[in-house]
């Protein structure tokens, strides 16, 4: 074992699955090292191999998973080629690896400390003392209680404890390589935020080296020294993070980080560029360069002959035949929007609501869920609602479509009062509020036909049967850029984007006046969703609906909405105009989360750490329920009396004591940079 | 809990569906006059539930004079007798059968040992009971062919009495358990938290003994449960094979004969035990479970 | 260590499904279990045509091993491969049409149990659970002794008693597919629940109801041949095959006259693993 060998190194990696009696190829001759103390990220969309590089590692393919050629060494020892307890003793002190959902990397049915202890055991230290290792090592993490936590069970823990468990769990081997597989995806933002500062301390402490595996951009950019970018299984891109991020030379990465939506672009500055086609799916076939079929600088030579990797200074290289054009790459959807869009704040709002509150009963506690919340939405604007879990966003959404019935508090229609429950609404009013979920998987049925789905969702809420209703459907179809071709096919058979235009279609089938998107595009890849962003904005210029949207990326929210409402344990904190909300000043809460939003553009941002965990919504804080956490805090009177929703500034409400002005000060300098 | 519930219910249904084709029956009716049958039902029920409580469960009616529970005392016994020896039987094979084929899935051994179990909890009881009779009790004559074991005897002489029966059954009964087995260790291997425990280094071994058994039999303990209503009160086939004396038969003869208050006795006796053995297994499910002892943290 | 598997393009599915059909031919547990299964439902229909003699038929000699006559004689003297083949009939008659009866019933209960919860779920489940308290033979007895054994009684009473096993599996794959949020899309175009049940789930739930109907209809062989030995089922002088066991069974104390029961039960035994094998190599296919 060589002190000086890289961390990691990946020699022609070829990794086949077999499905269905055939090898199909998940990773195509991918190379690259990571050098001892360096993190290196590796992104991609879903499908581009970046999960099978961590477990090839490590050696835990699948069962149907194979290495078919190439080398992988960790530590300069050929993973391949060991036996089987060179390889448990590699796993037991040389890698380790730390993964999505931490709540089911525990096991639910053994206490924390034996979990932890067993690092320790397992390589010959005695049981004594591994427990007051274990208890070490979780200190290290920054966990308060350490001998209550050990002596939990992991679904006594929250989300982020249990991750910061799983990091503890890891570094304790003081591995030479640490892989990070999507280990902040589905916590809340300011969670991540922690996590992510803790993973960057702990590894400039251990220098460990670290191969960070993630879709976002945004956090390997923050985290990360070098990036290596991944498509179809192949290693398109490679270098130095800010690098590659400023000047991209591959125009897949080009592409990816124009769809992202960045640097306070807003939806009426234009449209966000996409990337045509569609995601090759596991292991497809693709002759000469992988990215050929979807990239605008496609000549003949990209079809036949596959592009190498051309190096190009300073550790950067691009596998691309035309690399020094990439950043010429011409757009794929024209920036400008068509019609303009314009709301009228005059009249009576399209849907109000007032004093909404819900209360539900869980084992024998009152979980606030919602309380009073107020808010209203005018016809043809996008109203976009932020808060991390227990913020009762989806209780919002539930009790303004009807799914549930509120404990206090009304919803109104064009100024009239509409009935709780959904079963007492007159199809009037369940044709004007329509939903489109974030999980397009469940959200169709997936044995009926789209057809069969768009057709019943005209007959119900447009009325339409027959001839009238097939005329409407190729509209809709049209509409939702869906090629009529995929009428006869069952959902399963259509890639995540392709559903959820097939979802929004049926929304919009009995011309809704109010759409509800909760977090539409946040179970699709970064290219998709920009084209169905792009789809919704332009839905909404051209029939005047209003959306509510709903989503816990700020860089999206920003995008497309003109309002923005945050919502903090079921209370309103802040409602005001996109640009207000998110430049400042603002609510401290919104300061917090604006702050540990990891973005692309990174740049000088202080980041502002809020103590404690997100308290319960069975127990909420008295007075502010934020003043556990603020860092603003004033004093005494937050603890004591919740402040009022009051008017700041036009068209700007905020819940807090200290007075605009005074806000306006202290986040003048370091206010929020753009998302 | 919800069981409890129910449970009182049901003697009482079962009382009235059986007294209502027969009330036409012109000595029945005389019969029932006797015994104060004809009464309103609520007031029997009543009257049947007080005597209960006091322990007495009436006469029987086929045997004038003696009581239920001098019959059914002993029958009871014989098929707890019976139920114990083919669960100690049963379970700790089964649950290896089980664990053992997740282990190997998809390999030859998984496949034998699925396949087996399929085909012979597919096999009606009474057919594998007289295959067993056949070959081990007279061809091979291994074991008795009645599992009526002479009065006095010793303790090993009855459990060689019962082992045929209890092998029939165990053939009934293992596949089923087996598969159940089975399931959960696959979806405890497919997880998370092995692959966690893997990547620590540990050898197979320690992570199915550690890691693996303890979630995946959780979902076996409630199936087990619920056999002991079968193999308490559903044996009579193999009781009548067997001649054995059970609660199975008892209640068959109660109801050839319109016993009722044997009938009703018997049933409730069944349903009784069903009842303590799914408690006992909600009980033990919810002390093996972590998640259901400790509320979640809020 | 779970595999990878893949969506299907839709030019895939076609040929997706060739593959399942062609799977299913090549694999030995599903061939082995169509053919015993094909012959019995042969024998079902044209049975006593084949039959070298008339199952009913007393003259030959009695209690003659196999040898001249296949599987031998019994004690009337008639001849137990004739019968054999003959009884395959009632079974096939009955066991289907109670196996349909209870899905028939055992899904609706699961689908309004599984669709509404609430109150109407914990009181039928209360219901469901006692009546599942009893094991079937006791309750079918019961009832049989109540009302007369007869092939209709028969029927009914199976499938009264497989309905609430059927319910359980039912609406626990309801309750799954409940929280899907088509089922909520559905609700939000105002549909009815009755639309919502059958239109919406019903079609999810499909799957595990078919491989339930196979077992079920394992078990429901197994339950009429149990009543039927007991003398509650099928009545003589039907040539069924429980029947004939418990003609004989008592013959075998003496040790002798074999042939007369177990060939009957190996038909038994044969038929039920038969189904056994085709759901499980199906459900096989069908999970990859």
């Amino acid at each position: 074992m060589s002190e000086h060998a890289p961390a990691i190194e990946l020699t022609d990696l070829d990794v086949v699955y077999r499905v269905r009696g055939r090898d199909r190829q998940v990773l195509r001759g991918v190379s690259f090292s990571i050098r001892r103390g360096e993190s290196y990220g590796l992104v991609g969309e879903s499908g581009c191999g970046k999960s099978t590089t961590a477990l090839a590692a490590v050696r835990y393919l699948p069962r149907n998973g194979r290495v078919r050629s190439g080398s992988i060494r960790v530590a300069g020892r050929d993973v391949v080629a060991l036996s089987r307890s060179q390889l448990r003793r590699l796993r037991a002190e040389e890698v380790a690896m730390v993964y999505q959902d931490p709540s089911k990397a525990l096991n639910p049915s053994i206490r924390v400390g034996r979990q932890v202890e067993e690092v320790f055991v397992v390589r010959g230290v005695s049981r004594k003392e591994a427990t007051v290792r274990a208890a070490e090592v979780l200190r290290h993490v920054q966990i308060a209680d350490v001998r209550s936590v050990l002596g939990r069970y992991p679904h006594q823990l929250s989300g982020g404890m249990q991750q910061r468990v799983v990091i503890a769990m890891a570094l304790a081997k003081d591995p030479a390589l640490l892989i990070l597989d999507e280990p902040t995806t589905g916590l809340d933002a300011t969670v991540e935020a922690e996590v992510l500062d803790l993973i960057a301390r702990l590894q400039a402490e251990l220098q460990t080296s670290v191969l960070f595996i993630s879709h976002n951009l945004g956090v390997i950019g923050k985290m990360c020294e070098r990036v290596g970018v991944l498509y179809a299984g192949r290693l398109v891109e490679e270098g130095p993070v800010d690098v590659v991020l400023r000047d991209p030379r591959h125009p897949y990465t080009v592409g990816l980080l124009r769809c992202i939506p960045r640097g306070g672009v807003r939806k009426d500055h234009g449209r966000l560029d996409t990337i045509p086609g569609f995601l090759p799916s596991l292991g497809e076939e693709l002759p000469g360069c992988v990215f050929a079929e979807r990239c605008a600088l496609a000549r003949d030579v990209c079809h036949t002959e596959e592009p190498p990797l051309h190096p190009l200074g300073e550790r950067h290289s691009s596998r691309c035949h035309f690399h020094d054009e990439a950043a010429q790459l011409p757009r794929q959807t024209p920036a400008d929007l068509e019609q303009a869009l314009r709301v009228d704040r005059s009249g009576t709002p399209l849907v109000r609501v007032e004093e909404l509150a819900k209360v539900f009963h869980q084992h024998g506690h009152e979980v606030h869920a919602l309380d009073g919340v107020s808010a209203s939405i005018w016809a043809g604007e996008t109203l976009g609602l932020v808060g991390e879990s227990g913020s009762g966003k989806t209780t919002f959404a539930r009790t303004l479509l009807g799914l549930v019935a509120p404990t206090a508090g009304t919803v109104e229609v064009d100024g009239r009062v509409v009935p709780a429950r959904l079963g007492q609404r007159s199809q009037a009013d369940i044709r004007a509020l329509q939903i489109v979920f974030q999980n397009p998987d469940s959200a169709l049925n997936r044995r009926h036909t789209v057809r069969r789905i768009l057709r019943r969702a005209l007959k119900k809420l447009a009325g339409l049967v027959g001839p009238a209703a097939e005329a409407r459907l190729r509209l809709l179809v049209h509409a939702v850029r869906l090629a009529e071709r995929y009428l006869t096919v069952r959902p399963n058979q259509l890639s995540g984007g392709l559903k959820q235009r097939v979802a929004i279609a049926r929304a919009f089938a009995g011309e809704p006046r109010l759409v509800l998107c909760d977090e539409p595009t946040s179970a699709l890849d970064v290219s998709v969703q920009a084209a169905i962003l792009n789809l919704l904005v332009e839905l909404q210029a051209e029939r005047q609906v209003a959306y509510l949207f709903i989503s816990h990326d700020l860089g999206v929210v920003r995008y497309i909405s003109d309002r923005i409402a945050v919502l903090y344990l079921g209370r309103l904190l802040e409602l005001g105009p996109a640009e207000v909300v998110f430049e400042g000043p603002h609510h401290p809460y919104t300061e917090a989360l604006l702050s540990a939003v990891p973005t692309i553009d990174g740049g000088g941002r202080e980041r502002i750490r809020l103590a404690g965990e997100i308290p319960s919504a069975a127990d909420p804080p008295s007075g502010c329920v934020f003043h556990t956490r603020c860092h603003r805090k004033v004093g005494e009177i937050c603890e004591r009396e919740q402040p009022p929703l009051v008017e700041v500034e036009h068209g700007h409400l905020m819940r807090c004591h200290i007075p605009i002005s005074e806000l306006r000060e202290l986040q003048g300098k370091g206010a929020a940079v753009p998302v | 809990m919800l069981v409890f519930a129910a449970a009182q219910l049901l003697p009482g249904n079962v009382g009235r569906n059986i007294l209502g084709p027969f009330a036409s029956e012109n000595d029945v009716k005389i019969l029932n006059h006797q015994l104060g049958l004809d009464r309103p039902v609520l007031t029997q029920y009543g009257d049947w539930i007080w005597k209960l409580l006091q322990g007495n469960l009436g006469s029987s009616l086929e045997y004038q004079g003696t009581s239920v529970s001098s019959l059914l005392g002993p029958s009871l016994v014989n098929s707890l007798k019976l139920a114990a020896v083919a669960f100690v039987l049963v379970v700790p094979f089964s649950i290896f059968g089980g664990v053992a084929a997740a282990l190997r899935r998809g390999r030859p051994a998984d496949r034998i040992i699925t396949l087996t179990g399929l085909s012979l909890t597919a096999v009606p009881e009474f057919v594998s009971a007289i295959l067993l009779i056949l070959v081990l009790g007279l061809w091979l004559k291994l074991l008795p062919v009645t599992a009526q074991y002479p009065s006095g005897a010793g303790f090993f002489t009855q459990v060689r009495y019962l082992l045929l029966p209890g092998l029939a059954l165990v053939m009934v009964l293992f596949g089923y358990i087996a598969r159940m087995a089975r399931t959960g260790t696959i979806e405890a291997l497919d997880s998370d938290y092995v692959r966690t425990a893997y990547l620590k280094g540990l050898d197979t071994s320690t992570v199915v003994r550690r890691h693996v058994l303890r979630n995946s039999l959780l979902p076996t303990i409630a199936v087990v449960a619920t056999q002991m209503g079968y193999l308490i009160g559903g044996l009579v086939v193999i009781e009548k094979l067997f001649n054995y004396n059970g609660i199975g038969q008892r209640i068959l003869t109660a109801a050839t004969n319109k016993d009722f208050p044997m009938l009703e006795s018997g049933v409730l006796v069944v349903g009784i035990v069903y009842l303590v053995a799914t408690l006992a297994a909600d009980v033990l499910y919810s002390l093996l479970n972590p998640r259901i002892r400790y509320a979640a943290a809020e | 260590m779970s595999t990878v598997s893949l969506p299907l393009q839709p030019s895939e599915v076609s040929v997706a499904r060739r593959e399942t059909v062609q799977l299913l031919l090549r694999s030995p547990t599903f061939v082995v279990g169509v053919v015993i299964l094909g012959f019995w439902i042969f024998c079902a229909f044209f049975g006593s045509l084949v039959a070298p003699h008339d199952a009913l038929d007393q003259s030959f000699p009695q209690l003659a091993g196999p040898g001249k006559y296949l599987f031998g004689t019994d004690q009337l003297g008639r001849d137990v491969f004739s019968r054999v083949l003959a009884g395959a009939r009632d079974i096939m008659e009955v066991a289907p049409a109670a196996t349909l009866l209870g899905i028939l019933g055992g899904t609706t209960i699961g689908l309004v149990t599984g669709y509404f919860r609430g109150l109407v779920d914990d009181a039928v489940s209360r219901l469901v659970d006692a009546i599942l308290a009893l094991p079937l033979v006791v309750i079918a007895v019961t009832v049989l002794v109540a009302l007369g054994p007869s092939k209709p009684t028969l029927i009914l009473v199976i499938g009264f008693v497989f309905t609430p096993i059927v319910s359980r599996t039912v609406r626990a794959a309801v309750l799954a597919e409940g929280s899907l949020e088509y089922v909520q899309a559905a609700r939000l175009r105002g549909e009815s629940p009755l639309y919502v049940m059958f239109a919406e789930i019903l079609p999810n739930v499909m799957p595990p109801i078919v491989v339930e109907a196979t077992v079920r209809l394992g078990y429901a062989i197994f339950a009429i041949a149990g009543l039927t030995f007991l003398g509650f089922g099928v009545q003589p002088p039907s040539p069924d095959w429980a029947l004939q066991i418990s003609d004989n069974y008592t013959l075998l104390n003496s040790g002798t006259y074999w042939w007369t029961v177990l060939f009957p039960g190996l038909a038994i035994a044969s038929l039920v693993v038969a189904l056994n094998l085709v759901a499980d190599s199906i459900s096989k296919v069908l999970e990859r």
